[in-house]
């Protein structure tokens, strides 16, 4: 993973794909989420969305999941090259998140994330700000799901 | 709770508030949901998480955004008819959730609207306050929720 300094306007990166299985959604849901629409399979045939959907919850939670797990990869390639890598903080929030189609048992998901935006932090000078907009895309290029996010980029050591 | 007592789109008034019922954040279940969802040292181990941002153990904020929901959920939602949420306008995650946090939290109904397309149903928009035991006000959400109008009552 690059330091803040390094990161472009626009750059788009691919975090990779999921496929929802039917237990792990009822699973979460019953955690989470517990309106059956997302746990009871014969409840959902007769609710406004025809059949079970994975709480909207669990699409976020597995877009933090692939990004982590991308920049795991990210950090382990530089480390095998022999360059300094950065770090990912924190976020403090995020905006416009939309469940734009419902993601049934089945479906995969393919997650990216685009910057947009690069803040400098008054509070913490070790650290930038960078607004992302990440997208899940189903295989037939429905969009699922979107939302913009911020997080804290460790700037490069003077 | 009785079918009549079953809210609907026109029960929801704005500035109405919502006590959430009380959640208790369990270390077992924040590394539980981290392992699976977010495995970053802040999240998974308490000698890790000293040397982040957060400095100590916390909960991922996507976990904190679930247990709003299921507050959400056990507090009204379960009598409602509600339909399920088409997206969240903003969270703000102000304070770390740590390992036996007792967390409790208000919905406020901030405006709703009949939906143009579907008559039937309503957009309610909730503003949610979660707060940890020490009054601390740790996340803040804006969640619009769909929910079956009463002129739907006795359909399925």
């Amino acid at each position: 993973m690059r330091f803040f300094e390094d990161l472009n306007l626009g750059e788009q990166i691919t975090l990779g794909d999921y496929v929802f299985e039917q237990d792990e959604i009822i699973n979460f849901a019953q955690k989470y989420d517990p309106l059956s629409f997302h746990t009871d399979v014969e409840a959902a045939k007769s609710s406004l969305y025809g059949a079970l959907v994975a709480s909207g919850w669990h699409t976020a939670s597995v877009w933090m999941k692939l990004m982590v797990n991308y920049y795991k990869n990210a950090i382990q390639e530089m480390q095998n090259a022999g360059i300094q890598h950065g770090e990912i903080g924190p976020s403090p929030g995020f905006t416009d998140m939309v469940w734009v189609a419902p993601v049934y048992a089945g479906d995969r998901l393919t997650y990216t994330s685009r910057i947009l935006e690069k803040i400098d932090s008054k509070s913490k000078p070790e650290w930038g700000i960078v607004r992302h907009y990440n997208e899940a895309t189903k295989e037939d290029g429905t969009i699922a799901f979107k939302f913009t996010g911020t997080v804290f980029y460790k700037r490069r050591p003077t | 709770m009785s079918q009549k007592d079953k809210l609907y789109f026109e029960d929801f008034l704005p500035g109405q508030k919502h006590t959430l019922p009380k959640q208790k954040m369990l270390k077992e279940d924040i590394i539980e949901f981290a392992q699976e969802f977010d495995p970053q040292p802040m999240h998974l181990d308490e000698k890790m998480a000293e040397q982040t941002m957060l400095g100590g153990l916390a909960a991922s904020g996507w976990q904190s955004c679930a247990i709003t929901m299921r507050m959400l959920i056990e507090g009204f939602l379960k009598n409602s008819a509600c339909l399920g949420s088409p997206a969240v306008q903003e969270v703000k995650w102000l304070l770390p959730v740590r390992p036996d946090d007792i967390l409790s939290g208000e919905a406020t109904v901030i405006d709703s609207r009949l939906s143009t397309s579907r008559p039937d149903m309503g957009i309610i928009r909730f503003h949610v306050d979660v707060f940890n035991q020490l009054g601390d006000h740790v996340l803040e959400m804006i969640i619009p929720i769909m929910m079956h109008s009463n002129t739907s009552k006795g359909a399925a």
